[in-house]
């Protein structure tokens, strides 16, 4: 704790948010103190480049931060809002540990057999550019529920980039490891569990942090598209995605913010996690 | 000692015999004794790291045939040998596994052949490191410690093995001068201890001499040897050898031939490598 507090990084860190922060209120507030007519030659100008001249696009119309965290302090006892966190959560991390349980293996898989690569990755390479969120309507046709739709498609989020990840990984693994391993006597296992594993886990820890962060894009509009399965706990059951999305249908803006807010905290708490993990799997690299 | 005698007769290797029909080694004849350093010259992209991987096992030969101890490791009709704990290769570039420390690097060999049980590998590699001056970093990554070290780490890794020959593969090239001349006495010292077969490859002139028994100075693609030098400096040597009157003649009666094949390799535009 005394070491941060003596580092300049978190001094601009801090110096930075606050800045940011002070800008957004004035920016805010700027509708209050300035007159409608100071905007219209700002419409004039707007209406000569073919815009529409009702609207004009202003950081005013953005909650303040103040009235955002006012809103924040508010939902803080709300159980329907932690249920949100929860639920989230628990669809990233259902979907995540997925794609890392089934993309692991199959990228290894891909790596190692020239004959699995030969017959499964065209099918992969086809299927792999098409988003995630364009599976939503046929998963919520597959799936029984909505719950098991959405996890699906985090899944996906997560699943390409960590496949890929491992095979790219595994395939750059330099050949004097394995003729090392060979000419010291190593069997065709030996040289899978002790060159092919820990030589891919450094790509293993690189896919997984881009997959969590795809997943957290991909959970949030999933659950704004599909309703975020309402059916399971109301309107406070369908994760941060719903929440904002309902908080926009209702009109309070203010939690929209809060909203945006909460999932920029969880994407962060879950990348600062895997990077933890990451460093405990890959000591040798600090080294470098 | 008579461990690691190899046989390399009448070796071709012809790189996409289809294609571009690349000569790299051409019919390339030479014995090592058992126990004898044989130093390898020739300017860069010749053909010698070849004639090596065809001794390791990694490459194919076209025809010829290489024998060791009277086992044909590969012949024309076998084109390719078995690699095996018998001749360890020294990689240019080092070849410890990062991820693994060094003690875990040294042990690796015996452990998965089964040939020592763990903990007995444990001993022996902490034995071996403390002898080759290297007790330090057994817990360390390579990774973590100097090059010149990890070239040390990486020979003894293979002694581990108990093999009949080393392969050597200008394992010293990345490292500035001063440096190498206390690898070469490091490397002599485990040799004076370990008399195994040296099989080493280089394209410094000083260094060939210095190390080995023999020297063979091989012709520029296609491979073969141009001149076999028999450098009569008795062992045990050390750095003094350098200064000597002796070393100095050696230098001058094959410079010119070393340095004719280089000019040729340049003007052939030879990639390094």
């Amino acid at each position: 704790m005394k070491k941060m507090l003596s580092n300049p990084d978190f001094w601009r860190g801090a110096a930075s948010i606050a800045v940011f922060l002070i800008l957004w209120e004035i920016g805010s507030r700027s509708k209050q103190w300035m007159a409608p007519e100071f905007f219209s030659p700002f419409k004039e100008l707007l209406g000569a480049m073919g815009f529409k001249k009702d609207y004009l696009p202003w950081v005013g119309a953005v909650p303040a931060p103040s009235a955002v965290l006012q809103s924040w302090i508010g939902v803080l006892g709300d159980a329907g809002y932690w249920q949100s966190w929860y639920m989230s959560f628990f669809r990233v991390m259902g979907g995540f540990v997925t794609a890392m349980i089934v993309g692991i293996p199959f990228g290894l898989m891909l790596a190692v057999s020239r004959v699995s690569h030969g017959i499964a990755f065209p099918v992969f390479e086809v299927l792999r550019p098409i988003p995630p969120l364009a599976w939503v309507p046929a998963s919520i046709i597959f799936w029984p529920t909505q719950e098991s739709a959405i996890i699906f498609i985090t899944f996906l989020g997560a699943f390409y980039t960590i496949v890929i990840n491992v095979l790219g990984g595994a395939r750059s693994i330099d050949v004097r490891y394995f003729q090392a391993a060979q000419s010291m006597g190593s069997s065709r296992w030996d040289m899978f569990r002790r060159i092919v594993l820990p030589g891919t886990l450094p790509s293993i820890v690189v896919g997984s942090a881009v997959g969590m962060g795809i997943t957290w894009e991909v959970v949030v509009a999933a659950e704004m598209i599909s309703g975020g399965g309402s059916q399971i706990g109301g309107t406070s059951g369908g994760g941060l995605g719903f929440f904002i999305w309902n908080s926009y249908i209702g009109g309070s803006y203010e939690q929209i913010v809060v909203g945006m807010i909460s999932i920029g905290i969880a994407g962060y708490a879950s990348s600062e996690m895997l990077r933890w993990l990451g460093r405990y799997a890959t000591p040798w690299l600090k080294t470098r | 000692m008579n461990r690691g005698h190899i046989v390399i007769d009448d070796v071709v290797k012809v790189y996409d015999p289809q294609g571009a029909a690349v000569l790299a080694v051409d019919h390339c004849s030479l014995e090592i004794e058992p126990g004898e350093i044989c130093m390898i010259v020739g300017p860069s992209g010749c053909g010698k790291t070849t004639l090596l991987n065809a001794i390791a096992g990694f490459h194919e030969i076209t025809s010829g045939r290489i024998v060791m101890d009277g086992e044909v490791l590969c012949s024309t009709e076998k084109p390719k040998s078995v690699p095996g704990p018998d001749r360890i290769v020294v990689f240019q570039n080092g070849a410890l596994f990062p991820w693994k420390s060094n003690l875990e690097n040294v042990i690796f060999g015996p452990v998965v052949q089964g040939k020592l049980a763990r903990k007995d590998a444990i001993d022996k590699a902490r034995a071996m490191l403390a002898d080759a001056g290297l007790a330090g970093v057994e817990r360390n990554y390579p990774g973590e410690v100097s090059s010149g070290m990890r070239r040390r780490v990486e020979i003894v890794r293979a002694l581990m093995n108990d093999p009949k020959a080393l392969l050597l593969d200008e394992p010293y090239r990345a490292l500035d001068s001063l440096t190498k001349s206390v690898m070469h006495e490091a490397l002599l010292e485990i040799y004076y201890k370990n008399k195994v077969t040296i099989f080493f490859i280089t394209h410094d002139l000083e260094e060939a001499i210095f190390l080995g028994h023999r020297v063979a100075i091989m012709t520029t693609r296609p491979c073969k040897p141009k001149k076999i030098l028999n450098v009569d400096i008795a062992h045990p040597r050390d750095y003094g050898v350098l200064t000597s009157k002796r070393f100095r003649e050696l230098i001058e009666e094959t410079n010119d031939a070393v340095h004719e094949e280089a000019l040729k390799a340049f003007q052939a535009g030879e990639k390094e490598g």
